[in-house]
């Protein structure tokens, strides 16, 4: 989300689900809303029936083209070209917003001059889209408002991912659709509480509330509120965390939740490094395949069986409730850190209960100061809230941008790390399924789910089937320049020719095995939605 | 704020809001007009023919298709009526298989709840059913069937996926008598565009759509879902100590009511046997059971030697937001690094 905190100041859904009703144009880029966003997707698709125009872009045919208008399906990788397309023939043709480019944003001219390279032949060439597609939606987007923006990993997924976002930040300020209500610029997020992860500092660059570790007014802030010394130097990401076991230098891994075996492109790295690692500590609700490796196994409760609070995708926290007692010894997650931090003798952290947690976030997190378990019994509140007495924010930037003036940001073209040569001649995506979440560890428990879709399946055009000789239903070995999964083949024109896609949720088919993971140089994503593979009928 | 009026409804004079139809207004007063197609979430149809009224003595309409006017006089119940429902009634039982006690809806059923008021009695109702239909049971998907015998084709399922959910999987097939609900081609629900969100099932009036395992709780607690970052409001259902039930918050502003098939049935995996209750130590590459006491010393001890750049946590997008700030907070504060990420990249 890096690509929003630069244009605009911060990096979260600047409006609420509910404004979806009453947009004038919704352009989804990048999101298989009706399977990772099912009731958002509803809305949507309601939202055009009452008479919103619906763009959906995407290099699958995925199901919400039912229900659009409008559907481009340019090749994997060209989003950024695709986007400098639509703002070229925006400002060619006069439809900015000039009034609010001189009032609300900078560095326009640059960024106009950097679109001098996105010509309709060249935007033609790359996306493999047709000019007028192209120049149909960006009209559409520039006239059609209150327009809104909607994407999610595909947009990420990506070494040039924060590009990606960047070119939708440009294209909302151009048209001045951004800071209105039903007008924005919404990142989807994954993960029930990835939101809530973010802000409160589950990050190794900020504290709670995006306060950076490595200024010093707000380390002394923490280290007066917390009573002890902490570190300004900024942590490593993920990825790097991974690099560092293997080099040697880190040594106990605490793993809350997290399965990277299944989840982290290019697997194989994680799973080697978490057998390499002297102390493995897993705290999950089940035996995950990373926690095979660990030296200890902690076990932790369900949603169903703690209290606490969770933050949506459109910034609203909301209040989770315990509905049973936890299974078995298991114990909520807040518990178990507190007791490890006590058993290491350390103060602070004596709490009776969530909501005495709830209460320290709020005076150390400004955008969550006003957020109390009392005022949020009914209804979630939406951050920034920074008082008791601060209704929340149903959408951001409405006087002028978080960072003050909303940046512009010239772009060129990247191309995708990974294309496909004569070796591997295909493009892998990855994808969800609407029945499971995730590495599957929940959802691959519930009988029914399981039955409605059980099995991974490579989808792959069938113009391309015949060409490599699978049929339907044929077992095959996906390989890539990191290993072989094997997988029976589903054909199906969902897909471009020249593209496959696969979900990750079956760990008998783990398909970041052979993920690409070569990073965004800022967001640090990983490109999983671009990785150049073959696929060979198994004998 | 819509504009009140009055209007009287059976002698008795109730206030309206502007944009109630004359059914709205006698229900919103605690009056009971039969009706079975109408729903307060969908566009109304007038399908059902249970509804009408007579209006300043004129010719009988349906109160749910009539907007309610100030001052208009409104009779719900009168012979011309009754006669005209009892007609309409037979032909629906007729075509509608009565083994009442068998059936899932027992007393949510709203065709039984008209009958009731009509005074038709449940022995009369079998004599009234010379016609018995044989329709296939649509068993195909694992949280729900459709039973098309017991189906009174108020149309509210085929209204609720056009209309809820926006997907239109659901429609009328055949006509005049044959005529029956379905999917595209009326192949089984999976076998079509059906999300198996249960929207349709939770509106069925009659037992025609209903869940497989329907959960009787007896108490409910108001959570938020745990799957996706659309963060769906519910009410969880409970009987003893398992989770039986899940239903949608209609006062959520995020999802009015509406779940998805994860939220909605997906919540077994709780009660899984392979759940991890109680702490494990791997000794000689067998986990062993331990109390919290062995686990968090060990724990302990390795952790003080591991302080600074040895140590690394990844916290949880599953967890919650009080979880993250501890995880977060010990990383930081007793473990002496910022190195804590999670997995918001994927
Ligand atoms: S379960 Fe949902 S998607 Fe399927 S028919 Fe019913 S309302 Fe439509
Ligand atoms: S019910 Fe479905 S859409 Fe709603 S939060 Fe749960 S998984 Fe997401």
């Amino acid at each position: 989300m890096a690509g929003l905190v630069t244009t605009f100041g911060s990096g979260a859904m600047t409006n609420s689900i509910e404004e979806i009703d009453n947009a004038g144009t919704i352009m989804v880029i990048g999101a298989n809303v009706t399977v990772a966003h099912p009731v958002i997707s509803h809305r949507i698709r309601r939202a055009a029936q009452n008479g919103a125009t619906l763009i959906v872009i995407n290099p699958k045919e995925i199901d919400l083209v039912r229900a659009a208008d409008h559907f481009i399906q340019p090749a994997s990788g060209s989003d950024t070209v695709l986007l400098m397309g639509m703002a070229r023939y925006i400002v060619d043709n006069d439809l900015h917003d000039k009034e609010f480019i001189a009032e609300y944003t900078e560095d326009f001219e640059d960024f106009r001059k950097s679109l001098e390279l996105f010509t309709p032949e060249f935007v033609e060439k790359i996306a493999g889209v047709p000019w007028d597609q192209i120049a149909r939606v960006a009209h559409i987007y520039a006239t059609g408002k209150p327009s809104s923006i909607y994407y999610a990993m595909g947009i990420a997924q990506h070494s040039h991912g924060t590009d990606n976002v960047m070119a939708i930040a440009n294209l909302a300020m151009l048209t001045g659709s951004v800071g209105k209500l039903s007008t924005g610029v919404n990142p989807l997020r994954g993960q029930n509480n990835v939101q809530g992860a973010c802000d409160l500092g589950g990050l190794p660059n900020v504290y709670p509330g995006s306060q950076m570790v490595n200024d010093v007014v707000i380390q002394e802030k923490f280290e007066k509120a917390w009573g002890g010394e902490l570190s300004g130097e900024l942590g490593l990401t993920h990825t790097e965390i991974f690099d560092e076991i293997l080099s040697g230098t880190i040594k106990s891994l605490y793993l809350v939740g997290e399965n990277p075996v299944l989840t982290e492109a290019n697997s194989k790295h994680a799973r080697k490094a978490l057998e390499e690692i002297d102390f493995l500590v897993s705290q999950d609700i089940f035996l995950s395949e990373s926690g095979k490796y660990a030296d200890v196994i902690l076990p932790a409760a369900t949603f169903a069986e703690k209290d606490g609070t969770f933050t949506n995708t459109e910034r609203r926290v909301q209040r989770v409730r315990q509905v049973i007692p936890p299974r078995g010894d298991s114990k909520p997650d807040w518990w178990i850190t507190s007791q490890i931090a006590q058993a290491m003798g350390k103060n602070g952290f004596e709490y009776q209960d969530s909501s005495e947690i709830m209460d320290e976030i709020n005076s150390v997190t400004p955008i969550y100061a006003g957020i109390t378990y009392q005022r949020i019994e009914k209804t979630g509140l939406q951050w920034p809230c920074l008082d008791e007495n601060d209704p929340g924010t149903k959408f951001l930037h409405k006087d002028g941008f978080a960072r003050g003036k909303g940046r512009f940001v010239p772009l060129e073209f990247t191309a995708s790390t990974e294309t496909t040569d004569e070796k591997f001649p295909l493009i892998l995506t990855t994808d969800r399924s609407l029945y499971h979440f995730h590495s599957g560890t929940m959802t691959r428990r519930v009988g029914g789910l399981e039955k409605l879709d059980g099995e991974e399946f490579v989808k792959i055009n069938p113009i391309d089937a015949k060409e490599f000789g699978i049929e339907d239903g044929n077992w095959v070995e996906v390989s890539s320049q990191r290993g072989t999964v094997k997988v029976r083949a589903k054909l199906t024109d969902i897909c471009r020719p020249g593209m496959c896609s696969m979900t990750f949720h079956f760990f008998e088919s783990p398909t970041n095995e052979i993920t690409n993971p070569t990073l965004d140089p800022v967001a640090k994503t990983p490109e999983t939605k671009v990785t150049a593979v073959n696929i060979i009928k198994c004998k | 704020m819509a504009e009140h009026f009055k209007l009287t409804i059976d002698g008795q004079t109730v206030v309206a809001e502007e944009g109630m139809t004359i059914l709205d207004a006698a229900l919103a007063s605690n009056i009971y007009i039969p009706h079975l197609c109408n729903h307060p979430d969908l566009t109304p149809v007038g399908a059902c023919r249970m509804c009408g009224v007579e209006v300043d003595g004129g010719r009988m309409v349906m109160s749910c298709m009539t907007p309610a006017k100030a001052n208009i006089d409104v009779v719900t119940d009168s012979p011309d009526i009754e006669k005209s429902r009892k007609v309409t009634m037979k032909l629906m039982i007729m075509d509608h298989n009565m083994d009442c006690l068998a059936c899932e809806a027992a007393e949510k059923c709203d065709l039984l709840r008209v009958a009731s008021y009509l005074g038709i009695q449940p022995d009369q109702l079998e004599n009234m059913r010379p016609l018995g239909r044989d329709l296939p049971l649509d068993t195909s998907n694992p949280f729900f069937q459709f039973d098309a015998n017991k189906c009174i084709l108020c149309g509210i399922c085929v209204r609720t996926c056009e209309e809820i959910v926006g997907l239109s999987a659901l429609g009328y097939i055949n006509r005049g008598f044959k005529t029956v609900v379905g999917t595209f081609g009326n192949k089984g629900f999976v076998d079509s565009v059906c999300e198996s969100c249960g929207e349709c099932v939770v509106r069925c009036p009659v037992g025609a759509l209903v869940p497989k395992k329907p959960g009787i709780a007896t108490r409910e607690v108001r959570t938020i879902c745990a799957y996706c970052g659309v963060g769906c409001g519910m009410y969880v259902g409970v009987k003893g100590d398992q989770i039986v039930s899940v239903r949608g918050d209609r006062e959520s502003p995020v999802n009015l009511g509406s779940l998805c098939v994860k939220g909605r049935y997906g919540f077994n995996y709780i009660n899984h046997p392979d759940r991890l209750t109680s702490p494990l130590i791997k000794k000689d590459g067998e986990f062993v059971k331990a109390s919290w006491d062995e686990a968090l010393a060990l724990i302990a001890s390795k952790f003080k030697e591991s302080k600074g750049n040895k140590f690394a946590a990844l916290t949880s997008a599953k967890c919650t937001n009080e979880d993250n700030y501890l995880v977060q907070k010990f990383t930081r504060l007793v473990m002496e690094t910022n190195t804590i990420d999670h997995c918001a990249r994927l």
